[in-house]
């Protein structure tokens, strides 16, 4: 075992793994997390805490995780380039270890134009991939991005992002090697909606012999609505809903869109299930939390495995 | 070329609310270039800044001066002899400008006409887009003649983030995704084995992150 | 307000504007003394300054006649003209002067009529502006 990780040994015993999200609140309550803990417990094997998302800002993602941590959840330390330099990452880390946080997910972070804080002044110091890297560096030789030496290195299981459906296409299966070379244990994507991209994504990285050397958890978010499909279809960035989703939430009663944008969920994990490679499904219910426990239970996936 | 733009003439217009015999100092570099302040940009402020003043029925008395260049001491000197008669300069050049009428007239209010915006080039005439950010160590060559740390808004260099849509940035559709040209052209070329390895991080210390800087070659120094 | 005698510069390209003012001429057509005629090679020529300098000097108006769409002798000298008219234009809002004191017109050299129609409407235009704020000049 590389880390101390819970879902490090859930992969590893060759279970399905199945990953939550929390996002923090915006203010200083610590009640907001706690309250989606509970929707979550049992549920699912490992929670991210979203770190700052959409550049609007949140309660911390570490905190987040030491909440979480309180209420018998393994967390997911999300960290984003955006807003620290190298300096500030590797202390966090460090800090984030030695308090119980185990995983972390390297991300470059969206750009601030579209947050709270569109003055901010962007670090990206380093890039994702570097962070990886650097992450991996500090666990497997014990050694700051400097070189120097670290007395107790963090021992945490290494994630990344990939967005199977950014442009160019052909490229995306490269960055998803690099990010692998540079030290990923496990991938969580991007929200999966057309299938077929996603497919034709997985047998690239098969060859590429990818799926071998990392886990790949499938990203999926259910709709709660026609509205909510077609903003995420239309406003966000590397995002692909296909026609299809839209027609079938348009086809059902306003009032019955949030149980078809479940049932479409729980169908796309089925489906996801059977894809060579994919070693688990990453769960992003937005602010929709409540209805993690109907999901993974429609989809077969309880009891969660005990490791 | 140091790309400039001239500042709001309200803004201007305030800075020299309580003066009324100024000079306006242009440079014939590059702010004459991306006609910002050269020549004739100091011939439009002068009367534009006239005009403003003789509505509200007063007199401004602006003198009109344009140097070789503003970065350099010797023709920064050219006007030792009429400085004192002015009560403010506005400088037209890059904020160099500015900086070095200040340096050297250290008793003159001196104040900047243009802000300047990038270091670019000339997309067609009277369109310029930035192009280098002075990092101090020039990388482009391993990535096709584009630089990812001025033209990725991430300045990622293992790009691209999810964000990169039909060739478009994410933070908005008239900027083009750099990595998206970058993939492209390496492909053409047959050298997108330049962009499979892991780009270590970048050493900012040749950048301003590493303090302000200085360039010295010996043999002329 | 009735006895304000605008004076109003008017810059007149020699292949259009300039031949329909003096068509207008042989034409026997009335139209106000107001407007100052100066010629020009091409609106091209005209600058940000020349129209900004008679504006400093007091000038009630100051138009660009210029070529109709696609009959520049020099190709786009009009359509550049357009743009520093509206750039000045821009200016004078900037600094509280009313944009309309300087414009531009298209017409071609036969049009004697249109351009005597154009110099009562700028005249029109100006009286109902009222005078030009910038005071130093002889009224």
């Amino acid at each position: 075992m590389k880390s101390e990780s819970k879902l490090e040994k859930i992969l590893n015993a060759g279970h399905f793994a199945v990953t939550g999200e929390c996002g923090p609140p915006r203010g200083a309550d610590p009640e907001a997390i706690r309250k989606k803990a509970k929707y979550l417990k049992g549920m699912v094997d490992m929670v991210n805490v979203t770190d700052n998302q959409t550049a609007v800002v949140r309660m911390s993602s570490w905190a987040g995780c030491l909440i979480l941590i309180q209420e018998g959840l393994e967390p997911n330390y999300q960290m984003v380039c955006r807003d620290r330099n190298r300096l500030a990452m590797q202390s966090d880390i460090l800090g984030a270890y030695s308090l119980g946080i185990k995983n972390i997910l390297c991300l470059s972070g969206d750009h601030q134009r579209f947050g709270d804080h569109p003055g901010a002044k962007n670090v990206y110091d380093i890039d994702s991939m570097n962070l990886i890297n650097m992450v991996k560096t500090m666990r497997d030789e014990g050694r700051f991005l400097s070189g120097a030496e670290i007395t107790v290195p963090p021992k945490m299981f290494i994630g990344a992002a990939a967005n199977p459906f950014g442009d160019p296409f052909e490229f995306r299966v490269h960055r998803l090697a690099k990010k692998v070379a540079a030290g990923a244990d496990f991938i969580q994507t991007q929200c999966i909606y057309n299938m077929d991209k996603f497919k034709k994504w997985m047998a690239q990285a098969r060859d590429m012999g990818l799926t071998e050397k990392v886990y790949i958890l499938a990203g999926v978010t259910p709709m709660k609505s026609l509205g909510m499909a077609r903003y995420m279809k239309n406003m966000v960035p590397g995002m692909d809903v296909p026609d299809e989703i839209i027609k079938r939430l348009r086809g059902v009663d306003k009032k019955r869109q949030a149980d078809e944008g479940i049932r479409i969920c729980v169908e796309q994990i089925q489906e996801l299930r059977e894809i060579d490679g994919v070693a688990g499904i990453h769960l992003m219910a937005i602010e929709w939390e409540q209805r993690v426990p109907e999901i993974v239970e429609s989809a077969g996936l309880l009891p969660r495995p005990e490791v | 070329m140091i790309v400039a733009e001239r500042k709001p003439i309200s803004e201007i217009l305030d800075m020299i609310k309580d003066y009324h015999r100024i000079m306006l100092v242009g440079c014939k570099g590059c702010v004459t270039v991306c006609n910002a302040g050269g020549e004739k940009e100091v011939g439009i402020l002068a009367a534009t800044l006239k005009i403003a003043r003789k509505k509200e029925g007063k007199e401004l008395e602006v003198a009109e001066r344009t140097l070789e260049r503003q970065c350099d001491p010797e023709y920064i000197e050219q006007i030792s002899d009429i400085v004192d008669d002015f009560e403010a300069i506005i400088s037209m050049a890059c904020s160099v400008g500015p900086q070095f009428l200040s340096e050297r007239y250290p008793d003159a209010l001196v104040f900047p006409g243009l802000n300047t915006k990038f270091m670019g080039g000339a997309l067609a005439h009277g369109v310029w887009a930035e192009r280098c950010q002075g990092c101090g160590t020039c990388i482009v060559h391993l990535f096709g003649g584009y630089c990812p740390i001025t033209r990725c808004s991430k300045s990622l260099l293992n790009g691209p983030c999810g964000g990169s849509s039909n060739g478009r940035c994410e933070i908005d559709k008239d900027i083009d995704c750099v990595w998206h040209l970058i993939v492209e052209k390496l492909t053409r070329q047959g050298k997108l084995s330049n962009i499979l390895s892991v780009q270590p991080p970048k050493d900012w210390t040749t950048s301003r992150d590493g303090g302000p800087r200085k360039v010295v070659r010996e043999d002329l120094a | 307000m009735n006895d304000f005698d605008p004076r109003i510069v008017v810059y007149c390209c020699k292949y259009c504007s300039y031949t329909a003012a003096d068509t207008a001429g042989c034409l026997r057509l009335q139209y106000p003394p107001n407007i100052h005629i100066i010629q020009v090679p091409c609106t091209g020529r005209v600058d940000i300054l020349h129209i900004l300098r008679p504006i400093e000097e007091g000038a009630d108006g100051v138009f660009v006649a210029a070529c109709l769409d696609g009959d520049c002798h020099f190709l786009t000298g009009n359509v550049q003209a357009r743009k520093r008219v509206e750039y000045v234009k821009r200016t004078l809002e900037e600094i509280g002067m009313e944009p309309e004191r300087v414009g531009i017109y298209n017409i071609s050299a036969g049009q004697g009529h249109r351009f005597a129609e154009i110099a009562h409407e700028i005249t029109t235009k100006i009286k109902e502006l009222g005078p030009s704020p910038i005071h130093g000049r002889d009224k």
